[in-house]
């Protein structure tokens, strides 16, 4: 079991004047629409349960209206709950005072907006710089560090531009580099990459794969898009009206959707990039001579045992065999599961 | 039938002993606290002598390039420091400098008081809906009320003179810079709010780096507007004791003197033409941050 970093438990948030004494009603059994309709409250988020485990990416996904942005901005108390408990580092968030809330904002967690929330006025090196300058960080040092991220980011030459002279994916790289430049040790990213064109996107969340490897943050990300979530997360939670409906890997997820809400999710995503060898693979041997990592993606194993010419192959972890799978395996992982034409799919 | 021939009024001497009342009641407060609210502005009236002394004071070749300066160091253009120094020949030739002086005096006075005033008022009225709904009103009252009817009790207080005759000026010319700066600041854009706030920001830092630099364009349009409108009060301020250009366009009423009064007129309109000109391009040059490739 890795530690845990983030620990959220009985989270609820309803919207409205008597918020709090809405809780009782969800956990009888109130719906979002029966809240609204009989009471008037907004129901943003119930019972909401989570660990996310440190230095890995934590996805949050759902359609909009989920509560996926509202969920993050309980984190760092944007938004106060209305019952529940968040815990960081075994700290309870709720408990701290404005001050304390302060210092954790600037040293423990950095945030990333889905429309770059830079300063228009600033230049590129101050918004970078901008964390450390309300930490009241020296010059020197400020200025050596907040350099050292826009290298990183690529944005060397750009120090003195203003935001709106540059495009979308270079104002998110400003904000990723600012998020980075405080050194917290958790980074929460709203949407971050929901703005920027299909290949710009692609472009973002291979920086920021780059990024985790050398740094190991805990990244929270939410995102909207299946694709973006089974790419770059370690792991993933499905939110649905405010309610967690499924949380796992990417692989659990694919191989085995929780409702027809996240099958239908499922049904459209390329199969092969997500699951590996291991995931469909049958117990046994295979005398092919054909070895597969086990983690080693549909995608990749399918051409290997066509290249190899052979039907079977050993799947390997840690030099040793640990199953065998077959072309008809991978050919059934990537299937479709059954359809489920005619069923009734409703999202909220 | 009676009711509807007559309008219901209350009879004529309860409606005269109202009125007594309360001129009886403003004019015992003003005698009790006169004195004590003229102490009060005492230091504001030195300086404003002190101020007009010292342009009239100053050689007019030097008042010229000080005003070449600012225009310059304001607009950044060249045909606006050209049209700045004309202006100012051209009054000093019609033998309109000392008014000039003095109502430059008054008008940088009232500018620099509303500005003192008028931007914390705006503050204040974005950070609670309840404050923009009590002061919103007020500012509605100030800038519809007759100037006339506001005189009456400022000079009953403060007799005439160069205070009350600001703080005519100010009554009228403070309420855009206030609306303005409220209205900046609530427009300020929510995420980069949040953001500043998941950074960690401190109230202050909240509102000097990021509400305040932001508001800074629609600030400066409220700027500029009450200096306009502090121009516009010179002729209704020299009823009161001001000098300056109102007093010979004032004469020129009252006589029938059409070339003094289009004169003294065409003087003010020449400094409105000035002041909106330099501050509106100072204004702009604060925006230039927002010009790019790339609209965001």
């Amino acid at each position: 079991m890795p530690d845990i970093k983030v620990s959220i438990k009985n989270l609820y948030k309803i919207f409205g004047p008597n918020g709090e004494s809405m809780v009782q009603k969800v956990e009888e059994g109130a719906t979002k629409a029966s809240l609204q309709a009989e009471h008037k409250h907004v129901l943003g988020l119930s019972n909401v349960n989570i660990d996310i485990p440190a230095r890995r990416i934590q996805v949050i996904m759902g359609l909009s209206g989920s509560g996926k942005s509202t969920l993050i901005r309980h984190l760092n108390r944007l938004i106060e709950p209305t019952s529940g408990e968040i815990m960081v580092d075994g700290e309870d968030v709720l408990a701290m005072s404005d001050a304390e809330l302060r210092e954790f904002r600037r040293n423990k967690m950095s945030m990333v907006f889905q429309k770059f929330a830079l300063l228009p006025h600033r230049t590129v090196i101050d918004n970078v710089s901008y964390g450390l300058k309300i930490k009241g960080t020296d010059k020197d040092e400020m200025k050596e560090r907040s350099q050292k991220w826009i290298d990183r980011v690529g944005l060397s030459g750009f120090e003195d531009n203003f935001p709106a002279q540059l495009s979308g994916g270079m104002q998110q790289r400003v904000g990723l580099a600012r998020a980075l430049a405080t050194d917290a040790e958790i980074l929460l990213m709203d949407e971050a990459f929901s703005a920027l064109d299909p290949l710009i996107r692609k472009d973002m969340q291979d920086i920021l794969l780059d990024l985790q490897e050398e740094l190991h943050k805990t990244i929270i990300f939410i995102t909207h898009d299946l694709d973006e979530a089974l790419h770059i997360g370690d792991n993933i939670v499905i939110l649905r009206d405010g309610a967690v409906i499924q949380q796992g890997t990417p692989q659990e997820i694919v191989l085995d959707p929780a409702d027809d809400y996240v099958r239908d999710f499922i049904k459209d995503i390329n199969r092969a990039r997500v699951l590996d060898v291991s995931s469909v693979m049958a117990s046994g041997s295979s005398d092919s001579g054909l070895e597969l990592a086990a983690d080693m993606i549909l995608e990749l194993g399918m051409p290997a045992m066509i290249k190899a010419d052979v039907t079977s192959a050993n799947v390997m972890r840690d030099g040793e065999v640990i199953g065998v799978v077959t072309l008809a395996n991978m050919i059934g992982g990537i299937a479709r599961p059954e359809s489920h034409e005619g069923e009734q799919v409703t999202y909220r | 039938m009676e009711l509807f021939d007559e309008f219901p009024s209350m009879g004529r001497t309860d409606l005269r002993d109202l009125k007594k009342g309360i001129d009886f009641a403003f004019r015992d407060f003003s005698r009790e606290n006169g004195e004590a609210i003229e102490n009060f502005f005492d230091p504001l009236m030195y300086f404003m002598v002190w101020f007009e002394k010292l342009l009239l004071a100053a050689p007019w070749p030097i008042m010229i390039i000080i005003f070449a300066v600012l225009a310059w160091l304001g607009a950044r253009s060249i045909p606006i420091v050209i049209g700045t120094v004309a202006s100012f020949m051209t009054i000093g030739w019609f033998g309109m400098w000392e008014d000039t002086m003095a109502t430059v005096a008054i008008i940088s006075v009232a500018t620099a008081l509303c500005i003192g005033l008028g931007i914390p008022l705006g503050i204040l009225m974005s950070r609670s809906n309840r404050m923009q709904s009590v002061v919103t009103p007020v500012l509605d009252i100030m800038q519809t009320i007759p100037s006339f009817v506001y005189l009456i009790p400022v000079v009953m207080l403060l007799g005439i003179g160069k205070v009350p005759g600001l703080i005519a000026v100010c009554i009228y010319a403070i309420p855009p810079i206030v609306r303005l700066t409220n209205l900046g600041i609530r427009l300020v854009d929510k995420e980069v709010l949040e953001a500043s706030e998941a950074f960690g920001s401190s109230y202050r830092q909240k509102l000097f780096e990021v509400q305040i630099p932001l508001a800074l364009p629609n600030i400066f349009a409220g700027v500029n507007q009450t200096i306009m409108m502090a121009l516009a009060m010179v002729v209704i301020a020299s009823m009161i004791g001001v000098k300056g250009l109102g007093v010979p366009v004032l004469r020129a009423v009252s006589n029938q003197y059409l070339a003094l009064g289009l004169m003294n007129g065409l003087a003010i309109v020449a400094l409105a033409v000035i002041f909106d000109r330099v501050s509106q391009e100072y204004g702009k040059r604060l925006q230039k941050h927002r010009q790019g490739g790339h609209g965001a």
